[in-house]
């Protein structure tokens, strides 16, 4: 699906944004879009600060310059919950479930921002509470089944293994029914099926017309789900294209390979990038 | 099927004053009810939404000494000229003002520990009661410090001008216990199981991930302290109506611990946990004072919290919904077997 | 004048005292994370031992006050190994849970073995004051301020300049890293809640002689102990020692100048006020040992 020829809206916007720790500059200047329904790859070598961007966007981190804006709406300052209430969620890197707690209670809790009651009504037992509590279950139903889980809807969420511990985790992002949905190394771990089901899952996702930001180290998920990859390279944004532009871009190539690809390079043809 | 047992269980307990006898082990009783109301409380911060409060007694106490005070009625010099003076106030209205009082420091306390977390929290909660404690000893003008309030008026339920019925005897406390036990069970419950309550179990497991679900941290961590203090305030009430004296010892750490110690063992984040925490460590000290000093009861708990803390890390119910869940699960298989 | 420089020397006495209850409680509760509901028993568990070797034995003055000590030391690495080691990696809620066991469990046989009367503790410093100018101070106190100082000073000597010293800073940085490099984390563990409840019985044994000894005595010390680790910050022990004297300043002045009854209350009202305008303490920026 090329992104030239219909008039795409900007969903979240990043301008100018850098991250400081102390001395450490983590992120230098990171600026790029999301456009509107779009599946957008970030991809870069460990360290680049995907995952402090992630935090940045999503209010875990406070950006030390520079903006950023969903729908119009400033991001910064904002906190983590407030932020989701705009519609825009995410999922961690570390996996991340409520333990405790059965598969199907955990998206009963991300089905939270979905619902309406407050505390006088539900100590008093409104009627509208028992009637918005069964509609909150049969959505947990439908969002396990629709990530592959209905069936393990009674584990605890520490006991399932691994890869279905990471379905959770999207099942939980999307029932706090997000615009935005922010994947953070989704099928780290994964094995090559499960990886294929979940490339699927994501087709699925998209049909539903969430916008997503995705980071991920698996090439050939990325550049099989994404309609648009950005790379990040020591703080800053240093390529933005098709799937096929970014594969053959070699400052890329470089952030990937580093030295060992110029001294190749110049072993063979001499010259120019000697230095990298 | 469930809801009938439970009926059935408050009917039981209901009709316990008819069969019993003793009025000594109905007192027991009311005052095991006042601390189990104020353990249900505490788990609710504790247990369910993980705060680590250790300054509940303030509540307790606050509610106490709010009740006996609207409904004795005092006088404040606030200045030289002039005197505040309250008229004493019918009991039910000193009492919901004790509640009321004891959910806005539960709200502060709560704003608080938004700010302060963890072992610091601890601390924080710890000084506040401390603090309550100490003006409660020295602001002699209103408190009378450790002479104590007394002739503290009991409950009153009236019906203006045709039907007054005073509760000085043990049998109407105890009926007014029980109710209230139950309502706050079931104010319990319906939170647990709803979205608010979710959200707060959610903060307790994962708050990075509550959060990036929209859950408000602050807005849950509030609204869980001030239905706790409210509620505990609440026993303090009953409590301060029942023994109609309330004197500075009611803030002593020790009733905290007490409380503490109820949930806990019991099984905190559990509807049940406190109930049965609250049976065991309200009616142990009345059976062990038979033939034990204080001292020795005293360090009878101190081994028995240890051992309780050993063997079943999460309390009593989850230990006996776990043997339950084995037991049904290997009799399962026995029939399979036995099918096959 | 002389009122306000009489409260200040009284304020240095008292505030050594404290920075060792302090100092002791910001080792164990920083390097250990362990809400340590024993060191109030500790500290009246070093008064009681005073009491039972001077009194009750007829032992010497200072054979006495040196074994009270190593006493409490035995006893906090007892504590540790019974107690705390079997439960590592467990939860904070029970661990708190078995301390405040520990602590009813101490306190109650300590008002068994003694009943709950008070006791005191003869000393061997004359009765007359020390006077200097405008302000006296007793003997026994001097003494008191003397090994304060002395044991704050040797702590601190550990800490800096001994390998224990450092292992115990490395395990406050961070206990795996500490583990991976070799650091045996047990001993480091027990050595900590040791050196800690040492330090709480000394203040016990110094100050049991100066007031009387009686069973709840070490509720009060424990919570001024865990008001002077918020006011220095955890495992702070130059925030500690300061926050000890500060503390001992506060409530001195506070009960000369505003009301002695609310003495006590001083140091919560502080903690409060500081921790609504700064959540991690005073000195949080120094949050390491030294």
């Amino acid at each position: 699906m090329s992104s030239k020829t219909a008039k795409q809206d900007k969903a979240l916007v990043v301008d100018s944004l850098a991250m400081r720790f102390g001395g450490l500059l983590a992120i230098k200047s990171m600026t790029f879009h999301v456009n509107e329904g779009e599946v957008l790859g970030l991809i870069g070598p460990n360290g680049a600060g995907k995952t402090t961007a992630f935090n940045a966007i999503t209010g875990y981190l406070r950006p030390s310059e520079g903006s950023i804006s969903y729908r119009g709406s400033s991001l910064v300052g904002l906190k983590p919950n407030e932020i989701a209430d705009l519609g825009v969620v995410r999922t961690f890197q570390k996996t991340s479930v409520f333990g405790g707690q059965s598969a199907f209670d955990n998206v009963l809790m991300g089905l939270h921002r979905r619902q309406k009651q407050n505390a006088l009504e539900i100590i008093f037992a409104l009627p509208s509470v028992a009637a918005e509590e069964r509609r909150m279950r049969d959505k947990a139903h439908e969002i396990l089944d629709f990530v592959g889980l209905d069936g393990r809807a009674g584990e605890l969420g520490s006991a399932l293994p691994y890869g279905e511990q990471r379905l959770l985790e999207v099942a939980v992002a999307l029932a706090a029914q997000p615009s935005l949905l922010l994947l953070d190394e989704p099928v780290s771990g994964m094995n090559p099926s499960e990886t294929s089901s979940f490339m699927n899952i994501m087709g699925e996702i998209r049909k539903l017309g969430i916008t997503v930001l995705l980071v991920e180290h698996d090439m050939r998920m990325v550049m099989g789900v994404s309609d648009r990859v950005i790379v990040l390279n020591h703080g800053s944004i240093i390529a933005d294209g098709s799937p096929s532009q970014i594969q053959k871009n070699p400052e890329v190539i470089r952030a990937y390979l580093g030295d060992r690809y110029d001294k190749a390079k110049s072993g063979s043809k001499g010259k120019k990038r000697a230095q990298g | 099927m469930n809801r009938a047992l439970e009926i059935a269980f408050v009917v039981f307990l209901a009709s316990v004053p008819f069969w019993l006898g003793n009025l000594y082990y109905l007192h027991i009783l009311v005052t095991t009810g006042i601390f189990i109301i104020a353990a249900m409380s505490l788990n609710l911060l504790l247990g369910y939404t993980g705060q680590l409060s250790l300054g509940h007694v303030a509540f307790f106490g606050i509610g106490a000494y709010t009740s006996a005070l609207v409904s004795l009625g005092f006088d404040l010099s606030i200045t030289e000229n002039y005197t505040f003076v309250l008229e004493p106030k019918p009991v039910w209205f000193a009492f919901l003002c004790g509640i009321v009082l004891a959910a806005i420091c539960g709200w502060l306390i709560g704003r608080i520990s938004f700010k302060v977390r963890g072992a610091y929290f601890v601390i924080v909660t710890i000084s506040f009661a401390e603090v309550v404690r100490l003006v409660a000893l020295n602001w002699i003008d209103l408190t009378e410090g450790p002479m104590a309030l007394n002739n503290i008026p009991p409950f009153t339920f009236s019906i203006p001008g045709l039907w007054e019925l005073t509760f000085y005897k043990k049998e109407p406390n105890y009926w007014l216990v029980l109710a209230l036990c139950v309502v706050s069970f079931v104010i319990i419950r319906r939170l647990v199981n709803s979205r608010a309550g979710r959200a707060m179990i959610a903060l307790r497991e994962n708050e990075p991930l509550a959060t990036s679900v929209g859950v408000d941290v602050t807005k849950y961590l509030v609204l869980a302290t001030i239905v706790s203090a409210g509620m505990a305030g609440a026993a303090g009430g009953l409590y301060t109506h029942y023994v109609r004296i309330v004197d500075p010892d009611v803030f002593l750490f020790i009733y905290t611990v007490t409380m503490v110690i109820m949930v806990i063992t019991g099984g905190k984040g559990t509807l049940a946990g406190p109930i049965v925490g609250g049976l065991i460590f309200g009616i142990l000290p009345e059976v062990l004072r038979e033939f034990a000093a204080p001292e020795v009861q005293w360090m009878i708990y101190g081994v028995l919290m240890i051992l309780i803390v050993y063997f079943l890390p999460a309390g009593i119910i989850p230990a006996l919904s776990q043997w339950w869940q084995r037991r049904s699960q290997s009799h399962e298989q026995v029939t399979q077997g036995a099918a096959e | 004048m002389d009122q306000l420089l009489q409260h200040i020397l009284n304020a240095l006495i008292l505030g050594g005292t404290y920075a060792l209850l302090g100092i002791g409680l910001t080792l164990i509760f920083g390097i250990m994370r362990v809400v340590n509901f024993t060191h109030g028993e500790l500290y009246t568990f070093g008064a009681y031992m005073m009491f039972m070797f001077v009194m009750t034995l007829g032992m010497n003055f200072f054979v006495a006050l040196v074994a009270s000590v190593v006493l409490g030391m035995l006893l906090g690495a007892l504590i540790e190994i019974t107690l705390l080691k079997p439960l590592r990696g467990a939860d904070i809620d029970t661990t708190m849970l078995i301390m405040i066991g520990a602590w009813i469990a101490m306190q109650n046989m300590e008002q068994f073995a003694w009943s709950g009367i008070a006791k005191s503790i003869d000393t061997p410093f004359p009765a007359e004051p020390l006077v200097i100018g405008a302000v006296s101070v007793a003997w026994s106190r001097v003494f008191v301020f003397v090994v304060a100082i002395a044991l704050i000073a040797g702590t601190y000597a550990l800490i800096q300049w001994t390998k224990l010293g450092k292992a115990m800073r490395a395990t406050f940085q961070d206990p795996e890293t500490a583990s991976l490099m070799g650091i045996r984390i047990n001993s480091v563990y027990i050595a900590t809640f040791a050196l800690g409840s040492g330090l709480a019985a000394s203040a016990g044994a110094l100050l049991g002689p100066i007031f009387v000894v009686y069973p709840t005595m070490g509720d009060m010390a424990a919570l001024k102990s865990f008001a002077i680790v918020i006011l220095g910050g955890l495992g702070n022990v130059a925030g500690a020692t300061i926050g000890g004297f500060i503390l001992a300043m506060m409530e001195e002045l506070g009960a000369g100048y505003i009301s002695s009854g609310y003495r006590d209350a001083m140091g919560f009202l502080l903690i409060i006020i500081i921790l609504l305008f700064r959540p991690t303490g005073l000195f949080a920026q120094k949050e390491r040992i030294g």
